[in-house]
Order: structure tokens, then C-alpha cells, then sequence
């Protein structure tokens, strides 16, 4: 029985549609990541799962009952605000207990539940501060505790790490994974930043203007993205692209682009088969490429990025710019011609149409 | 040698321009309103009836202040109506915040009605509500109109109750001021933090109890000392309605000081009313800043 399920929702703000007929299926336990960039209405689909936001139409389905137009209290679901959202007024105890008292539950059991979350949390010493007395990440970490005393089934998670400075953002993220594996609950995360759609998620929902772009494992949205956004908003740096045409030699397809041809070896192209002609986008990840001898492509080196453990080496390459990753030891310099090939992993291509996912080698 | 460019202390001596050219109008102010109050101060230790005199009579004018009849019952009725305004004010200005708060297109209306007469003159709208009151002519009479013979609505005439007539006709400016004040207020609320009160299963009234006011407390501390310092200065609604009556009723200090300076030649006595007045003001103003301070302090 799915957790959460959500069927052809469309929701509309201030007379503009932001989400259309949305479908999206949550299995019991599952961690699922909605990851899209700001302004693609992942909070507004989180607010139309808690009943904060009238829907326009279809159905949303909480542990198998239908919550549609039910109200917020009543639909056992636990929400963390990218804004944390707490009380300022409040301590971090009433924090916590505000809502359990609001609802007329028992004193001792009111106790019961706040200690538990504290424990949990870490969060004994801070139970008598204000907010205004908090660190960012403390006050995270209350915001979960809100929704973690509720004892719901389902937690919606809005941005939760995106106003932190980015060592807290990493050790709150191993967190809330442990909190996950530890509680079981159903939890739906909403973030920008791919690189926690990656280490959290058990799937992945890419959103883009309002319709899910792809779902998945993180490892299947990685290596087989259904789409040219997908495979751009995945990974960083993001994957190269190249403007070509499919060719046939000798029976075999061929990627061909001005000043490069390239095989497409054990190429899955599924139903459709390839078509000489055919205007395609060549998709390849920079840390597929090698620079080195013999060259599949070439580019003109115009930055070098050092990272530390390793440099991203920027070319122009075909009129596209492409980034390919080099060892910290690498000396290049700008205006220098590198010569790239293919070192490991599947090569995808796009319809240069619309974009979509046409084929990928083995 | 090397000069110590911009110590904090050289910062500190040269001239803010901000403060330069604020300073004519701290000059004015400093001038005009403090002089006019030592004016008063030293006018309302002399003899002077209707022009200045120079001569010391010391507390005089104060002790035949707290003996005048008409003084004491302008007081009387200022402590029962500032209250009850400000109560009032404070309540019915909150809850149409609320209301313009939560639905825009009813916002436009109640916008209109409460604030465009803050913009009026107090004359005006003072007319206005003594027709309405005025049992011959407005509400009382309408009823009648309607067939209820019975209906009596008579506190402008009213002795016991004319104070509570100035109550209603002001609570509708001061609402209105109040409104636009908190209105201000509840906007700068996060609107996550009233989704997770829903969310929560806080009911609509507690949310408002519970988090809504406390975060409005600043608003409310400012809203409170405007109201306070209106309520001191009352004079132009009682002048528009009730004219102090009937007999000495409706009578405000205001009004006291006003008729002393100008109707009936007693300046000295004036003064030492507006002294009493401005002293009253300091008492009362004085724990609503600090309030309002710790209002702030608490809010950041
Ligand atoms: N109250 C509103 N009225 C009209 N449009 C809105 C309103 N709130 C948000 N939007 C629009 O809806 C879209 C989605 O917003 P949101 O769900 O907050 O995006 P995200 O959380 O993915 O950054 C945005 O393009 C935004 O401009
Ligand atoms: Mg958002």
C-alpha cells in the first residue's frame, strides 16, 4: 500500500497553474527526494499534500485514505518549513508541545513524546531557549522535533538544509538519513541541491515547471536521465552536450558533428531504429572523459577550476562548452588544445527536438 | 609619520551629515516645544489673566486648579473615557486586521471605511456622529421610523452616559489607526509559521492567542502609545458633538485649558492645566516606551 498517493493533481495559485496533472506514488517507508530548481512548484505541491493549499483537481491518498479535502490537523502528517517556521515566542519545549496541548492530549504523555523527540534530537540542553537563542542548525533540528512528536507516518521535508553553511548542511544531511533508517517513516524531501536528491533519496522525482520529469533511482536518474533537463540539472558539473547527426557506416550508427565522428557502439535505441539523418544531441558526463590521446573530440582549454582533490578543466569544444575532470596534479593552461576521449561509462543522446532521451550505449 | 586615518573616535567627532541636516528641525523642535512648556511653566506661576504678567505667585494657580469643579470633572471623565478607548480601539482595530488581513477583496472596503476618516478632520466626522446620536434626528429617530416606538437611544443627551458617545465616534478613528498599524504587523508574520500552527491542529482563535498577538507586540506597544497621547489631547470630537455638555458631562481638560486661554482670560490657570496635562502624558507614556522597547528587544 503506497504511503502517499497523488492522482492527476492540478493546483493553481493566484489563477496561474503551477502544478498539472501530477501523478506520483509513494511506497510505505520510501525516502523520496522532489528535486527541481527554485521556482518549479515543489512547495506547492509539498503544501497541497499537508492541506495547507486548496488542489483544483485529482486526489491525494494518505495510507490508503482519501485526504483530498480533509484538513491539515487531520491528516497525520508531520512538516518541516524551509523556514523553520517556529514559534519565536515559545521555548523549544513549548515548541514541541503547542500542538499536542492544542489537541487536548494528556499532560504526562505530552511529556513523554517532547522528551523523546529531544533525546533523539539532541536537543535536552536547548529546551528552555527561545528560538532567537539558536544556531541555524539547532533550529533545524527543533523544526524536525515539531513534526517528529506528532508521531506521523508521513514527514514532509521543504528545503530543510538549504539556509545552512555547507559543513552543517553535510553532517545534518547523514542525520536525517540515520533518523530515517531509525524511524521507517514515509518521507518526502524537498530540495534544489542534486547533491542531496543523491545521497538521500531511495528515489528521486525531478520536477520542471510543474510535471515530474523523471522518477527513479538516484542511479537510474544519474546514468539514464529521461530528458535533456535531467541529465543538465543532474550532476555537477553538468553533463556536456553536443549538437550532431546520426549517421549510418557500415550498418553501424554514428554520431557525427562537425570535425568529429563517433561510433555508438552496442547503442540501446529502443523501439524506434536509428535513422541516418537524424538530428540528435550527443550527452556525455565529464567524468567520462579522459585527456588523452587517441581523441574522440577536442577542445580549447578557456578555465581551470582547482576543487582540491581534483580540477575541472572547462573547454569550448564544438561551440559548446564542455568540463572535464582532471587529477590536482594536472598543469593546463588557457588557450591550450586538449584532446578528449571516452574513458568509461554509457554515452546518452537526445532528440534534438524535444529533448528527450533517444538512446544510450552500453 | 603615518595619522591614524579613522579612528573610532575622530569617526565619532565629525559631523554625521544625516544628523546636520536633521538639525534645523531639532533646533525648531527644541526650541518651540520645550519653550512653549517652559512658557507655560513660568505663566502658570504668575497672576497673568489675560495678557502675561511677570510677577511669582508660586503654586496658586495650581491649588485653585484642583478646587475648580469643572478641572476635576474633566479629569474624571478623561481617566473613564481613555480606557475604554483605548480598549476598544485596540480590540476592534486588531480584529479588522485580522478580517483585512485574511481576505483581500473584503480588505478594500473595511480599508475605506476605517481609514479615510483618519484623514478627516475630527470636525467633520464629529458632525457627522452627532447626527447620528442626536435622538431627534439620527438612529433613534430612524428606529422610530421603522415602527419601534420604544427604541431609545439618547446618550448624547445623556448625562451618565454622553462619555461613552465620545467612545464610539473616536474607537472608529483609532480603530482605523490601529488596523493600519498592526496591519503592518501581520504582514511581516512568516506565513509558515501560521501554516505549521494549522498543521499543528491549533484551532484559528488560539493561533491568534497564542502566537499571532505575542509577535504583534511591538505593533500593539506603538499602536497604544498613539492612541494614549489622542486620548490626552481629546478636544475637537467633544467640540464637534456635545460641546462639554450636557451641563459639564463631556467635559475634557483639553477643553478646560482652551476655554481658560482664550474664552475666559485666565492664562495663568490654562498654563497650569497644560503643565498638569504634560506631566499626566510623561507618567503614562513613560512605561508604554519602556514596554514597547522590550516589545522590540524581544521581537528581534
Ligand atoms: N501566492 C502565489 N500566487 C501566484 N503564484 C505563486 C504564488 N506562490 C508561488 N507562486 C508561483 O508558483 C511557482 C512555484 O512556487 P513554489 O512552489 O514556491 O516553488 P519552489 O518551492 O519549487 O521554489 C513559482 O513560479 C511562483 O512564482
Ligand atoms: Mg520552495
Amino acid at each position: 500500500m503506497a504511503a502517499v498517493s497523488v492522482r492527476n493533481l492540478r493546483v493553481a495559485l493566484g489563477g496561474q497553474p503551477v502544478i498539472e496533472a501530477l501523478d506520483l506514488e509513494v511506497a510505505d517507508g520510501e525516502f523520496l527526494v522532489l528535486l527541481g530548481p527554485s521556482g518549479c512548484g515543489k512547495s506547492t505541491l509539498l503544501n497541497a499534500m499537508a492541506g495547507l493549499l486548496e488542489v483544483s483537481g485529482g486526489s491525494i491518498e494518505i495510507d490508503g485514505v482519501d485526504q483530498t479535502w480533509a484538513s491539515p490537523r487531520d491528516r497525520n502528517i508531520g512538516m518541516v518549513f524551509q523556514s523553520y517556521a517556529l514559534y519565536p515566542n515559545m521555548s523549544v519545549a513549548n515548541n514541541l508541545s503547542f500542538g499536542l496541548r492544542a489537541r487536548g492530549m494528556p499532560r504526562a504523555q505530552v511529556e513523554e513524546r517532547v522528551q523523546r523527540a529531544a533525546a533523539l534530537l539532541q536537543l535536552e540542553p536547548l529546551l528552555a531557549r527561545k528560538p532567537a537563542q539558536l544556531s541555524g542548525g539547532q533550529r533545524q533540528r527543533v523544526a524536525i522535533g515539531r513534526a517528529l512528536v506528532r508521531d506521523a507516518r508521513v514527514f514532509l521535508l521543504d528545503e530543510p538544509l538549504s539556509n545552512l553553511d555547507a559543513n552543517l548542511r553535510a553532517s545534518l544531511r547523514r542525520e536525517l538519513k540515520l533518523l530515517h533508517q531509525r524511524l521507517g517513516a514515509t518521507m518526502i524531501y524537498v530540495t534544489h541541491d542534486q547533491v542531496e536528491a543523491l545521497t538521500l533519496a531511495s528515489r528521486i522525482a525531478v520536477l520542471h515547471k510543474g510535471r515530474i520529469q523523471q522518477l527513479g533511482t538516484p542511479a537510474e536518474v544519474y546514468a539514464r536521465p529521461a530528458n535533456r533537463f535531467v541529465a543538465g540539472f543532474m550532476g555537477s558539473p553538468p553533463m556536456n552536450f553536443l549538437e550532431g547527426t546520426l549517421t549510418m557506416n557500415g550498418g553501424v550508427p554514428h554520431f557525427t558533428a562537425p570535425g568529429c565522428e563517433f561510433e555508438l557502439r552496442d547503442c540501446d535505441f529502443g523501439a524506434a531504429a536509428p535513422m541516418a539523418g537524424e538530428a540528435v544531441v550527443l550527452g556525455v558526463r565529464p567524468e567520462q572523459l579522459r585527456i588523452a590521446a587517441p581523441a574522440a573530440w577536442s577542445g580549447v582549454v578557456t578555465l581551470v577550476e582547482p576543487m582540491g582533490n581534483h580540477q575541472v578543466v572547462w573547454l569550448e569544444c564544438g561551440g559548446a562548452s564542455w568540463s572535464v575532470l582532471a587529477g590536482s596534479d594536472a598543469r593546463h593552461q588557457r588557450g591550450e588544445r586538449l584532446p578528449l576521449a571516452l574513458a568509461t561509462g554509457s554515452i546518452c543522446l537526445f532528440r534534438a527536438d524535444d529533448g528527450t532521451l533517444r538512446g544510450v550505449t552500453a | 609619520m603615518n595619522k591614524p586615518a579613522a579612528s573610532p573616535a575622530a569617526a565619532r567627532r565629525a559631523p554625521n551629515p544625516a544628523h546636520l541636516a536633521l538639525l534645523p528641525m531639532a533646533l525648531t523642535a527644541l526650541v518651540v516645544y520645550l519653550g512653549s512648556m517652559l512658557w507655560s511653566l513660568r505663566i502658570s506661576m504668575s497672576s497673568s489673566r489675560s495678557l502675561p504678567m511677570q510677577d511669582f505667585v508660586g503654586l496658586a494657580q495650581y491649588q485653585r486648579l484642583f478646587a475648580n469643579e469643572r478641572w476635576l470633572h474633566s479629569l474624571h471623565n478623561l481617566a473613564l473615557y481613555t480606557p475604554l478607548f483605548i480598549a476598544a480601539s485596540l480590540v476592534v482595530g486588531f480584529l479588522l486586521a485580522v478580517l483585512v488581513d485574511r481576505q483581500a477583496r473584503a480588505g478594500g472596503l473595511l480599508r475605506a471605511v476605517f481609514l479615510y476618516p483618519y484623514a478627516l478632520s475630527f470636525i467633520a466626522t464629529g458632525l457627522i456622529w452627532q447626527w447620528l446620536l442626536n435622538p431627534e434626528l439620527g438612529i433613534q429617530q430612524a428606529v422610530h421610523g421603522w415602527g419601534f416606538a420604544g427604541f431609545r437611544f439618547d446618550w448624547l443627551v445623556d448625562q451618565d452616559r454622553v462619555i461613552y458617545t465620545l467612545v464610539i465616534a473616536t474607537v472608529w478613528q483609532g480603530a482605523g489607526l490601529v488596523m493600519a498599524i498592526l496591519l503592518a504587523g501581520l504582514r511581516a508574520i512568516d506565513a509558515d509559521i501560521l501554516r505549521a500552527a494549522r498543521l499543528d491542529g491549533v484551532p484559528a482563535w488560539r493561533i491568534h492567542v497564542s502566537i499571532v498577538i505575542p509577535m504583534l507586540g511591538f505593533s500593539f506597544a506603538t499602536a497604544a502609545l498613539l492612541l494614549l497621547t489622542a486620548a490626552v489631547k481629546l478636544y475637537d470630537a467633544v467640540i464637534a458633538m456635545t460641546q462639554g455638555g450636557p451641563g459639564t458631562a463631556s467635559e475634557v481638560p483639553a477643553k478646560f485649558i482652551m476655554d481658560h486661554l482664550f474664552g475666559r482670560a485666565n492664562i495663568a490657570l490654562a498654563s497650569a492645566g497644560a503643565t498638569i496635562m504634560v506631566l499626566t502624558a510623561v507618567a503614562l507614556l513613560a512605561p508604554l516606551l519602556y514596554a514597547r522597547r522590550r516589545a522590540l528587544r524581544a521581537s528581534r
